[in-house]
């Protein structure tokens, strides 16, 4: 886990992600990583066959979550194009399953993390990637104070 | 087949419940008083852990005693994440020595009683 130290780029041109609110972004993103991944390995592993593009998506979801939470603690130049790149897909991704499972809800039989905009969890699925983009650009410009 | 049938261990996941809400509400009051994570906190996480670790056992007992949940895989992974959530949620509220520690300890709190609603759901059915 990152300690809050400044590291390569944001010597030059900005501030950690890793640190401050940071943490409790990776901490959220954490949670999400955990809890996709134990869900979409348990579909892919007992019932891959009902509703397969449904339970690919989630495991698609639970890697991207990981490699966010990796990307936020990790910190530095890498992990926040890592960062920049995992929360672009997840938003374009709630945006686009969401927007899919109202109009056409027969692609996906079973509910993903996504579907609905994320309505099983309380919508944070679709806030997560919005905070990480707001956070990833506030701390990209030298701090203020 | 209920989780509930025996009330010592509904009383215990109610009693987690009410814990981890008081706990957030907490540290909820302590990031807005810009405080980070003090005994206060590390000494609520304790005690819900250590209650969470005697509903693992309760868990067990009942399991090995030939009752079984109704979602098996599910409820021994809410079983294990239930352990980790606390200490891995404490552990960064350690190092980020801002007020922000005590918001990942809300955080991690007010994720135990989602995860005690899963286990009675995956429990009963």
């Amino acid at each position: 886990m990152g300690d809050g130290r400044v590291s390569d780029g944001e010597v030059a041109n900005g501030r950690a992600i890793n640190a401050g609110p940071g943490r409790l972004l990776i901490a959220v993103y954490a949670i999400f990583a955990l809890s996709a991944s134990a869900r979409a390995g348990f579909q892919i592993a007992t019932k891959l066959g009902d509703a397969p593009l449904a339970y690919l998506l989630s495991a698609l979801a639970a890697v991207i979550y990981v490699l966010a939470t990796v990307g936020l603690a990790r910190g530095g130049r890498v992990g926040r194009r890592i960062a920049v790149v995992c929360c672009t897909v997840e938003l374009v991704g709630v945006l686009t399953v969401g927007t899919v499972s109202i109009l056409a809800p027969s692609v996906f039989p079973d509910d993903t993390v996504w579907s609905y905009y994320g309505r099983g969890y309380g919508f944070v699925p679709l806030v997560l990637p919005m905070l990480g983009l707001f956070w990833l650009w506030r701390t990209s410009r030298p701090a203020r104070e | 087949m209920a989780f509930y049938d025996p009330p010592v261990t509904d009383g215990l996941a109610n009693g987690i419940t009410i814990g981890s809400l008081v706990l957030a509400a907490w540290s909820l009051l302590t990031t807005a008083l810009n405080r980070p994570v003090g005994r206060s906190h590390l000494v609520g996480l304790g005690l819900i852990e250590l209650a969470l670790a005697v509903q693992v056992v309760v868990g067990v007992v009942k399991m090995a005693g030939g009752e079984r949940p109704e979602e098996m895989a599910t409820f021994i992974g809410y079983l294990i994440a239930s352990l980790l959530v606390l200490p891995v949620g404490a552990a960064l509220a350690i190092i980020e020595r801002s007020r922000w520690g005590s918001a990942i300890v809300a955080l991690a709190s007010l994720v135990i009683p989602v995860v005690i609603v899963r286990m009675r759901q995956v429990w009963g059915g």
